[in-house]
């Protein structure tokens, strides 16, 4: 019994990981930009942007953790105090700026202590995700920052679309699994057994118009 | 100042005639679930602040021309932004009720008076009074507009003839007196007709001016105006028991305020980091105690409340009770902090209790006790499969308030597609009404309206997938001793009430 179980978990394992990263990396996207549009303003919804920068911490905490990103953030206590909230210049400079050690112990995201959302019971924290190569990870967070910031820089709406254009098929399943893994989790299953049964079905058809309606928003605000 | 007064009018334009709803001896029915939760025990008084209508209504129709003669109109027959309610609030005796909208404005409402022949009308609001309280203005240091739109309105104990009134928007908290004149005094011989002095020496004999009665005017004027104190959006006001105070709570300050003391204030709550950066935290609402003036709750993003005594210290950094229930780590995901972010608290009239909204629930907290709520309800939990969308949409940053009825034994508090929900906290029951044009006609009980959630579809059910999320309940309130309660659902507001047996 005890091996069956096993079998089965790993065969799973291979399937849910990249699905789950890659969803993942898409709520991290998506975070960025909101992120980046919460700049624009000079007075945005302050707790909007500490939600949503709070958001942008668990999953980088999480990447972190499961060795998909590498690189921590820098010490940003010494930095000069700006009326700014934590921002995704941080993120973003130190995907640019290369490697630190890990788990820097001054590392002030390291305080946050996030457990990961994706812990299951029983699950070891990253082991899961050790199949990922976290170079290929990083590598396309490395391409899909720079994206980011290139298309809002250079402000050309025509690009901003074709950011989204390029993440929007990750969408789909993202209530699914962001969400779905509730009752996998109560239910005392593995972790991951369920999670993958959530994963399957891609509910939310709302999602499409919900992102051009961000499409748009997002034009809104880069032509202004 | 005064604000314009027009010559158009508009009144009782609402439909239904209702039957006597109050309880014969007056006082406060308490709410049982036959009578208040109960299925299809709540019926549409009548809806007001509908532009389109509004400005349909002509002269010929049944105006109350003798109570109203301050209030104006738009001059548009659509609705605007600047027409959503953006507050609703009844005040300590529940005659008048005070709605905030985008656009800066005020409206009060009063209640139908009771007269012997009138019975029936009972429950009815009319136009009181209106007046434009903020105008857009310009932030020339920070280059940054700041809106008009009215965040919170509170109403001050009334204490003379006059009504007082709060209003804020994102940086500005104006005192406002309403105020009814229906006699003026004629017969000065001091003053010529343009009020200026006559020469003494031309004076011979001295007139006592006399009171003469003329059309009801109702005024609204600032008295004080509170500027200046707040660097972010300030999100709630309250007057406190003692009745000489307030405080004014912004995403990371709270401010103690004397009415009578424009250019200061006392700073009691600052969770300002010295560096921005490490900001994770917002205050989202604030309140004082109904009856100890020393005691107010502040509830943050992060899902917690704090109780601060303001005897303890001057300054309220530290707290004296804080109140946050332990996480589900069954629940847990990325969005598990954007939805136990707080969106309202709000204390029970008795003063035990304090109720917080969170995204997807409603909780009641016991003062005594601080590591869990007493109680937790369900507002809309369908939703919690759908977070990801309404991050993306960013519903999830909606903030819906919530309110306890007259007696504490009922909570109220708004959805989607219209919906809102009230929980009867002793029989545990909960209903489901919409607030709609369509579906409400004056005087037709509320049907409770159901989310299918899961399987097949019944009939009357709607689906999560077709549930309007441009369409929602964000402010509401409840009449203070009576079973009538004021729905805002964007440019409407709608009146309900218990229907008598």
């Amino acid at each position: 019994m005890f091996a069956r179980g096993l079998k089965r978990k790993c065969a799973e394992d291979e399937e849910a990981a990249p699905a789950y990263s890659l969803q993942r990396q898409s709520l991290l996207d998506m975070s960025l930009v909101k992120l980046q549009l919460c700049h624009m303003l000079v007075e945005p919804n302050l707790c909007r942007s500490v939600l949503i920068a709070n958001t942008v911490r668990q999953i980088q905490e999480e990447m972190t953790q499961d060795g998909s990103w590498c690189v921590p953030v820098p010490q940003t206590a010494g930095r000069a105090s700006r009326d700014r909230l934590v921002s995704t210049e941080i993120l973003c400079r130190s995907a640019r700026e290369g490697a630190r050690p890990a788990h820097d112990p001054g590392d002030p995201a390291s305080e946050l202590q996030v457990v990961p959302a994706a812990q299951a019971p029983g699950a070891p924290p990253g082991g899961v995700w050790d199949g990922d190569g976290p170079r290929e990870n990083r590598g396309s967070f490395h391409k899909s920052l720079d994206q980011i910031f290139e298309t809002l820089e250079s402000q050309s709406p025509g690009a901003v679309q074709e950011l989204f254009s390029d993440v929007d098929g990750s969408y789909y399943d993202l209530d699914a699994v962001l969400t779905g893994m509730v009752g996998g989790a109560k239910s005392g299953q593995d972790g991951l057994e369920a999670f993958a049964a959530t994963a399957a079905p891609s509910p939310s058809a709302g999602c499409k118009s919900d992102l051009g309606e961000l499409d748009h928003v997002v034009e809104i605000l880069v032509e202004t | 100042m005064v604000l314009q007064p027009s010559e158009r009018h508009y009144g009782d334009w609402n439909h239904g005639r209702l039957g006597p709803w109050c309880s014969p001896t007056g006082s406060p029915a308490p709410l049982s679930c036959e009578t208040g939760c109960g299925e299809g025990s709540w019926i549409l008084v009548c809806r007001l602040l509908f532009p389109t209508q509004v400005s349909l209504l002509s002269m010929e129709e049944d105006i109350d021309t003798r109570k109203i003669n301050n209030s104006f109109l738009r001059d548009h027959s659509y609705a605007t932004e600047a027409d959503i309610i953006s507050t609703v609030e009844f005040n300590h005796t529940g005659e008048l009720l005070a709605t905030g909208d985008k656009g800066g404005r005020v409206v009060i409402f009063q209640r139908e008076q009771e007269s012997k022949n009138q019975v029936h009308r009972r429950g009815e609001y009319n136009v009181y009074s209106t007046f434009q309280s903020h105008e857009p203005e310009f932030d020339y240091l920070k280059s940054l507009e700041i809106e008009e739109k009215i965040n919170k309105i509170r109403w001050l104990p009334q204490q003379n003839a006059a009504y007082f009134l709060l209003s804020t928007n994102d940086k500005t908290v104006k005192l406002w007196k309403v105020s009814e004149r229906d006699k003026r005094p004629e017969g000065y011989n001091l003053k010529d007709e343009e009020g200026r002095l006559r020469d003494p020496a031309t004076i011979t004999t001295l007139r006592v001016p006399v009171l003469r009665p003329m059309d009801l005017m109702v005024e609204a004027t600032p008295r004080r105006v509170f500027a200046n104190a707040h660097t972010y959006h300030i999100n709630s006001i309250s007057v406190n028991s003692d009745y000489e105070t307030y405080m004014s709570a912004d995403d990371l300050r709270i401010n103690l305020w004397n009415f009578e003391i424009t250019n200061q204030s006392f700073n009691i709550v600052d969770i300002k980091p010295a560096n921005m950066e490490e900001l994770t935290e917002v205050i989202t609402a604030a309140e004082f105690h109904p009856h100890h003036c020393n005691t107010f709750v502040y509830s943050s993003s992060k899902g917690t409340i704090r109780l601060c005594d303001m005897r303890a210290s001057a300054l309220c950094d530290r707290h004296t009770k804080f109140f946050e229930e332990p996480e589900d780590p069954s629940n847990r995901s990325f969005f598990s902090e954007i939805i136990s972010s707080i969106s309202d608290v709000k204390f029970s009239h008795s003063g035990r209790y304090i109720m917080t909204r969170d995204y997807l629930t409603v909780k009641v907290w016991d003062l005594n006790m601080e590591n869990r709520p007493i109680e937790t309800y369900q507002v809309h939990d369908y939703l919690r499969s759908k977070l990801c969308s309404l991050y993306e949409n960013d519903c999830i940053f909606d903030k819906f308030e919530c309110v306890w009825n007259g007696s504490d034994s009922v909570i109220m508090t708004g959805s989607y597609n219209n919906f809102f929900r009230m929980f009867d906290r002793n029989t545990k029951r909960d209903v489901t009404l919409e607030a709609s044009r369509e579906n409400s006609k004056p005087r037709a009980i509320l049907k409770p309206r159901k989310v299918c959630v899961g399987g097949k579809r019944r009939k009357d059910e709607i689906s999560v997938d077709s549930l309007d999320f441009s369409k929602k309940i964000l402010h509401t309130a409840w009449h203070p001793s009576e079973n009538i309660i004021a729905v805002a659902a964007t440019n409407n507001l709608y009146i309900f009430q218990d229907k008598v047996n």
